[in-house]
């Protein structure tokens, strides 16, 4: 029998006290593509890392084609064919592909011939694999999909006959994501092998011909994808079974709590980012708004949350003016208002990292009684507010003294969630509220808003992961460019409608 | 590759204690290399230090003078670094302070003794404040960085008080640029008057009350910055500016009290140096006091508890180093000053040149034990 491509025996890390990996085993086969799943924490990435020589691990081998390796770098592993598409893409931005692609080997093409000779190589990559890449461009010209590819362009560039890529559709439109995938499955045609890391389920089943599965840093499951389904995998991610329907009631609509009437929003660099915008939400529903990232949601939400200013156009809170032009209540005014935010990003706008739990958990309330009187911060009191929602919101671990940064991403979320949800608010704007968030806490999550929901809270939930717009929202907003290009009720929609929406072309 | 440690296994103790206690001990050593290079015994220079600043009574009261006047721009420098302004004008906040002191002393030395103090402490904190709030209006509006305006508003407060001391509130009966002295009634008690409480002779010592008044400053910060609703929003503001915004904290509003709050506190080293010293203006005054703060706070990890022995070791120098001038010769006092910026260069910039490797040995050892 061939030797597998990739096989990990024994491998042990640990990080302090904490052991990310516990003796993973692991045989990938040449030729596969191979799903990587597992909650955020299980220990897939610190993995990858290993294997990619950014790591190394405590105890363990890695033979690759049969040949155990030692992986000091990523250069070693380089050289042993392994190439990595990280998450957060390493290209210089005003470097054109070519150049990034050569980046670190420069020294053997300076100019000339050598240089053209790698442009033809690479133009006959690109063509093997339908890259379709214009190797003169300039990354910072490119779209996200764009940048991914040369990612992938350059390991192949360099001789990877194995691919390890890291969440890698996290940033992409759904059509994007084909695209993508067409990539992927050619590169397997051509022999190449290929190790996706992922926590959606979608795209093991549509994508892999065999699946491992991490849990609390162990590999508790691995099968041929054909053999399982989504709910199997998903129990085993989080070892129980899990709702991936959620528990839903009709929505029960009441009057209308909140109103937004041709709203013109400018970013910082005064770059019109919202463009006459309205919609209204009623107590009692959920509105999503779905779109990819940079399409103005992000000024949207922080204008409907005082945050900031308004162009033009005004936005209303139960029939009250709360901002125009002119007039900008801010964020503790609206608070007393009835209005919550959880804001997109968690650490550099909802929490401050450096503060301990029970800092945070009163973060923007914190000059409200029982919290604060005559100015004096009342410890005791938020202590035990704190020791209480935290029981409730099932934030790990339950140690309000704790330097916020410490908590993982779904647990610095639940303080967030518990802070924000803990006033009753009769409006809630909702941002990513599970991004990096892992499965087990994202269905916590979930049930939560519709448990507000049905207390008759009016919800704005904005989010780029079509699967949580589709599963929380009665009424989705699609935002492409600064405009709402469409409004669809929940019921008659599909993923394909929504995803040209977003990427502008309906 | 040295293993990035987990932050939340390292024991607080070894990052608050063992850190900067180990840079000091390198500053420390090069420093003896220094003396050593300039042809003197470097035991002998730390004997002499001892002694210089415990040995003798006087020492002492002089060790605990400096460590006034450093807890008072110790803590100011502290309190504008977490809302993470580097205010270096505490220099001139002080020199301000003082005139703030002079003013109000003299103007209201008709009233009870005890509210005449009062009120010059009021009068050196608004000034010290008012003086801080220029660049930190325009910091707040403008953006202007207040680490380029605090360090001209040194400038000009000096020049400034220089011009007042020469053409407005000089002593006019003679030519030296300082004041007329304070009424005798108001001056603060020293320590002299009371060591002669108990039958104790000093010959002079500049230590006075106003020590009592910096544990009562170094108190009120760690109760304003920990325990008050401006202290953490302040610190939100330091911390994550964006946030502060997304919780409804201005950072304008909080950039300005913390930068006031900050320069009144270094407006007090007027408490010190006029109404307890010098009784009068005398140009120059803050002397690097409001620049060698910075180093205490930095070494003390701006927080009170850190400050105060930090402030204290810096008397211990500027007192025990005084004395080593004395009696080596080719020691200058500008080698207590090389000492000093080892020692802000090796507890401030190189903060962190050893933190991960001694938090790995320490988390290392304590892992060990425990798997035993």
């Amino acid at each position: 029998m061939v030797s597998p491509i990739l096989e990990l025996k024994n491998i042990n890390k640990s990080f302090g006290h904490v052991q990310a990996n516990k003796n993973i085993n692991l045989t990938i086969k040449k030729g596969t593509i191979h799903g990587i799943i597992g909650e955020n924490g299980a220990g897939k990435s610190t993995l990858m890392s290993i294997v990619y020589g950014l790591y190394q691990a405590d105890t363990g081998s890695i033979n690759v084609s049969g040949k155990e390796i030692k992986l000091r770098s990523p250069r070693d592993s380089i050289e042993s064919g392994i190439g990595m598409v990280h998450q957060h893409f390493m290209l210089v931005e005003n470097f054109t592909v070519i150049e990034n692609i050569v980046l670190g080997f420069e020294g053997e093409f300076v100019f000339g011939k050598k240089l053209e000779k790698a442009k033809e190589d690479l133009q006959k990559l690109c063509e093997t694999y339908k890259l379709n890449i214009d190797l003169d461009s300039v990354i910072s010209d490119l779209s996200v999909g764009f940048r991914q590819r040369v990612e992938i362009l350059k390991s192949l560039y360099r001789g990877a006959e194995i691919f390890i890529l890291d969440e890698p559709t996290g940033v992409l439109t759904p059509q994007e994501v084909d695209e993508l995938f067409k990539i992927l499955r050619s590169l397997k045609e051509e022999g190449k092998t290929i190790v996706l890391i992922t926590h959606k389920l979608n795209e093991i089943m549509d994508l892999t011909s065999e699946v491992s599965v991490m849990r609390q840093g162990e590999v508790v499951g691995h099968t041929k994808t054909t053999d399982t389904n989504k709910e199997k995998l998903a129990e085993m991610m989080v070892g129980r079974s899990v709702l991936l329907r959620l528990n839903k009631a009709e929505a029960k609509l009441g009057d209308v709590v909140f109103k937004v009437e041709n709203l013109t929003v400018k970013d910082d660099l005064d770059v019109t980012r919202v463009k006459n915008v309205n919609f209204e939400i009623r107590s009692g529903e959920i509105l999503g708004l779905a779109g990819v990232t940079g399409n103005g949601q992000t000024e949207l939400l922080e204008a409907l949350s005082g945050i900031r200013k308004v162009e033009s156009g005004a936005i209303y809170l139960n029939d009250e003016k709360i901002s125009d032009k002119d007039n900008l209540l801010d964020p503790r005014e609206l608070k007393e208002k009835g209005l919550a935010h959880v804001p997109e990003d968690r650490q550099r706008m909802g929490l401050v990292t450096d503060f301990k739990a029970y800092e945070n958990l009163i973060f923007g309330y914190h000059d409200q009684e029982p919290y604060s009187k005559s100015s004096i911060l009342r410890d005791g009191d938020i202590l035990s507010f704190s020791k209480k929602v935290m029981e409730e919101y099932d934030v790990r671990p339950r140690s309000p003294q704790l330097i916020t940064s410490n908590f993982s991403g779904g647990n610095q979320q639940k303080i967030i969630l518990s802070r924000e949800l803990n006033e009753n608010p009769k409006i809630l704007l909702v941002g990513q509220p599970t991004r990096g968030v892992d499965i087990g806490a994202i269905e916590f999550i979930h049930q939560r808003l519709i448990d507000m929901r049905d207390k008759g809270a009016a919800i704005l939930l904005v989010s780029v992961e079509l699967d949580e717009v589709l599963s929380l929202s009665d009424r989705i907003l699609v935002m492409f460019d600064g405009n709402i290009v469409g409004e669809r009720v929940n019921k008659d929609v599909t993923d394909r409608d929504l995803g040209l929406l977003m990427a502008g072309v309906a | 590759m040295a293993a990035a440690v987990d932050k939340s296994r390292v024991p607080w103790w070894v990052s608050n204690l063992i850190v900067p206690l180990v840079n000091l001990i390198l500053a420390l050593l090069v420093s003896a290399l220094f003396i050593f290079i300039a042809g003197e015994n470097p035991v002998q220079a730390v004997k002499l230090i001892i002694y210089g600043s415990f040995g003798y009574l006087d020492g002492f009261a002089y060790t605990l003078y400096y460590t006034t006047n450093f807890v008072f721009t110790g803590l100011a420098f502290a309190v504008a670094f977490h809302c993470r302004l580097f205010n270096i004008g505490g220099e001139g906040q002080a020199y301000i302070g003082g005139l703030g002191v002079f003013l109000v002393a003299i103007n209201v030395s008709f009233l009870p003794v005890p509210i005449v103090w009062l009120l010059a402490i009021a009068g050196a904190f608004i000034f010290g404040a008012a003086w801080a709030f220029i660049p930190a209006y325009l910091q707040a509006k403008r953006g202007s960085h207040v680490v380029i305006t605090t360090i001209m508003f040194n400038f000009i407060a000096s020049s400034l008080m220089v011009f007042l001391l020469v053409d407005v509130i000089r002593d006019m009966k003679q030519m030296g640029p300082h004041t007329v002295a304070l009424p005798k009634e108001i001056w603060f008690p020293t320590f002299k008057e009371f060591a002669a409480l108990f039958g104790i002779k000093i010959r002079y010592s500049p230590l006075n009350i106003s020590f009592l008044l910096a544990i009562a400053a170094s108190f009120f910060v760690w109760f304003l910055v920990w325990k008050t609703k401006w202290g953490y929003e302040m610190r939100a503001v330091g911390h994550n500016m964006q946030a502060a915004i997304y919780a409804g904290i201005s950072p304008y509003k909080n950039i300005i009290i913390a930068m006031c709050i900050s320069g009144g506190l270094a407006g007090l080293l007027g408490i010190n140096e006029i109404l307890g010293v010098h009784h009068k203006i005398v140009a120059g005054f803050p002397a690097g006091y409001g620049f060698t703060g910075i180093a205490v706070a930095l070494m003390g990890r701006n927080h009170p508890i850190g400050i105060f022995p930090a402030a204290f070791l810096f008397g211990i120098l500027y007192q025990g180093g005084s004395e080593v001038t004395f009696d080596m010769p080719n020691i200058t006092r500008y080698m207590f000053v090389a000492v000093q910026g080892v020692i802000i260069l090796f507890s401030g910039a190189l903060e962190n040149l050893f933190r991960p490797q001694i938090e790995s040995f320490f988390v290392n050892r304590l892992n060990m034990k425990r798997e035993i």
